[in-house]
């Protein structure tokens, strides 16, 4: 019996060692290949120019555009997501804290959401935009990111929110807070750290996603200027790069990606440094 | 010439889903006295206690009926906003749950909600409610710190001071030192008996020895009904209930 389990202990050792390999593996084969033919193709030009005349054959010019547009349609989208989905997340578990069936319906159908394919958010933002009669442009992309990333945004944020222990939720409504201050001034702090964590996760899913803004942002060589213009983003820049006959310009679509990548290992690492920076008050239970 | 009760209870019943959890619970609770609510756990004890505060309103399936009266008011049946209510008392819990920010904000925190405050006399009262908990000497130079910094017996204490903070006229206590050391309890057990000159005191507990100690009253629960209710040297000296007997004796079961 004990030869069994000794054995059993073995096996199992080994599947997950093995299955543990194989991601870490493949995470670092992609990572190298991006590397291996990005960073040759990686210059000042590219990360300072827009492209000019010929880019497209592999002449001069950089990804500027897609840089700049990225950046300011993922800061918009996550800002204006966080306006909706801090509020919703905090009803959700001060609010609503009586009625859990109400609160798994919505968790189930923000889960649901999450899973959507982001197309069909870039279609849905596109029906939106010819409802409305609005061309491709910078705010119809960050629209569209912006409904995209809330059901991730939310469900982040509830997690955290969570695991608030309610002994803390009764003893901030016993000393007289209103449900609302308990949310902002309790629930805010206690979950703090965590709630930064579901922001940058947003972030990352904003900016790294080509789907939802292939029909709603557009593409443009040029640096937007206001909202209503076309803009150019990271991911789109990989995508029509990489389909380029030309060498020089697919091996810039890798130099891309390692933009991208670095973006959000960026990312990462300041959500790692900012929630234990701000852990401090967090009461452990 | 008897003084009327700072809390009547009448023909209270709670179900939570289809448990019958209080079962006609009918108690007085004077002004001014330590009245414990003794009994084994699961007896409704903390249950009732909620009650009192409607935190029980926070839980899914509760229903409850029957009338509560703080002073002339039936909290159960009233207009008055339920944090109005709920700032009339003071709650400390099992264990203490300081709220997530500095030792300061912590006192700080119902002073500013309650807005009855100024700046500037901001700084006295935190010291002066943190002196109440017999906790300003321990803190004093390091209020800035975060309350998490504290120990079990500091934190429950800072929630005293806390719940004192927004000038409550019931303390409302739950097993307040059940995750305490024998030290602190004491601090806690003995600010109790201090604090009934100018509060009304309801602690819940099953510690048969720290009743004999703090309590004026007892009410003795068991399995959702109130047994026995009279003043300690009642219930202590002859109780007439023989369930009162049996867990007084500790032949319980």
């Amino acid at each position: 019996m004990s030869d069994f389990r000794f054995i059993e202990e073995k096996i199992f050792r080994v599947i997950m060692f093995i299955s543990t390999a194989v991601i870490a593996l493949a995470l670092l084969l992609i990572l190298a290949s991006i590397l291996y033919k990005g960073l040759p193709a990686i210059s000042w030009e590219m990360l300072s120019q827009t492209p000019s005349g010929g880019f497209y054959f592999g002449k001069h010019g950089g990804i500027l555009n897609a840089i700049i547009g990225s950046a300011y349609l993922s800061i918009g989208a996550t800002a204006l997501a966080f306006c909706v989905g801090l509020p919703v997340a905090l009803y959700m578990n001060v609010h609503l804290a009586k009625r859990k069936k109400l609160i798994n319906m919505i968790r189930f159908f923000l889960d649901l959401l999450w899973g959507v394919p982001s197309i069909v958010y870039g279609a849905f933002g596109f029906g939106i935009m010819i409802f409305l009669g609005i061309r491709t442009s910078l705010l119809a992309g960050i629209v569209t990111v912006t409904i995209f990333i809330i059901p991730i945004m939310v469900r982040g944020m509830d997690e955290v929110l969570k695991t608030v222990p309610r002994g803390l939720l009764e003893a901030s409504l016993s000393l007289g807070s209103t449900k609302s201050e308990t949310a902002y001034r309790v629930f805010f702090k206690q979950g703090f750290a965590g709630l930064i964590t579901a922001f940058l996760l947003s972030f990352g899913r904003a900016i790294g996603d080509a789907a939802s803004v292939l029909f709603t942002a557009g593409y443009t060589d040029s640096i937007p200027t206001s909202l209503m213009q076309p803009t150019a983003t990271l991911p789109l820049s990989i995508f029509f790069q990489l389909s380029s006959p030309i060498e020089e310009v697919r091996v810039r679509a890798y130099a891309s990606a390692v933009v991208l990548t670095l973006f959000i290992l960026f990312i990462s690492l300041l959500s790692r440094y900012t929630s234990k920076r701000y852990q401090k008050n967090k009461i452990q239970f | 010439m008897e003084e009327k009760p700072k809390i009547r209870v009448r023909d209270l019943n709670i179900h939570i889903g289809k448990q019958h959890i209080l079962k006609n619970v009918n108690v007085d609770i004077p002004q001014n006295k330590v009245t414990v609510i003794l009994g084994p756990s699961g007896c409704g004890k903390t249950t009732l206690l909620k009650s009192m505060n409607r935190l029980t309103d926070l839980y899914p399936e509760v229903k409850v009926s029957g009338n509560i009266f703080i002073g002339e008011e039936d909290i159960l049946h009233t207009t008055t906003n339920i944090t109005e209510i709920r700032k009339r008392m003071g709650l400390l819990s099992q264990r203490p749950y300081p709220l997530p920010m500095s030792i300061f904000n912590n006192i700080a925190y119902g002073l500013r909600i309650s807005g009855r405050i100024q700046k500037k006399t901001l700084n006295t009262r935190v010291e002066h409610y943190l002196r109440q908990a017999n906790l300003w000497d321990e803190v004093c130079d390091r209020l800035k710190d975060p309350a998490s910094a504290l120990s079990i017996g500091q934190q429950q204490r800072l929630c005293l001071a806390r719940g004192l903070s927004v000038d409550p006229e019931i303390i409302l206590a739950d097993e307040p030192t059940s995750a305490l050391d024998p030290i602190s309890s004491d601090v806690i057990e003995k600010k109790f008996i201090d604090l009934k000159e100018n509060y009304t005191v309801v602690l819940v507990t099953h510690i048969l020895r720290q009743a004999r100690r703090i309590a004026d009253n007892v009410i003795f629960m068991y399995m959702g009904e109130v047994i026995e209710q009279g003043t300690a040297e009642e219930i202590f000296e002859n109780p007439k209930e023989e369930r009162t007997k049996q867990y007084l004796r500790g032949t319980f079961n």
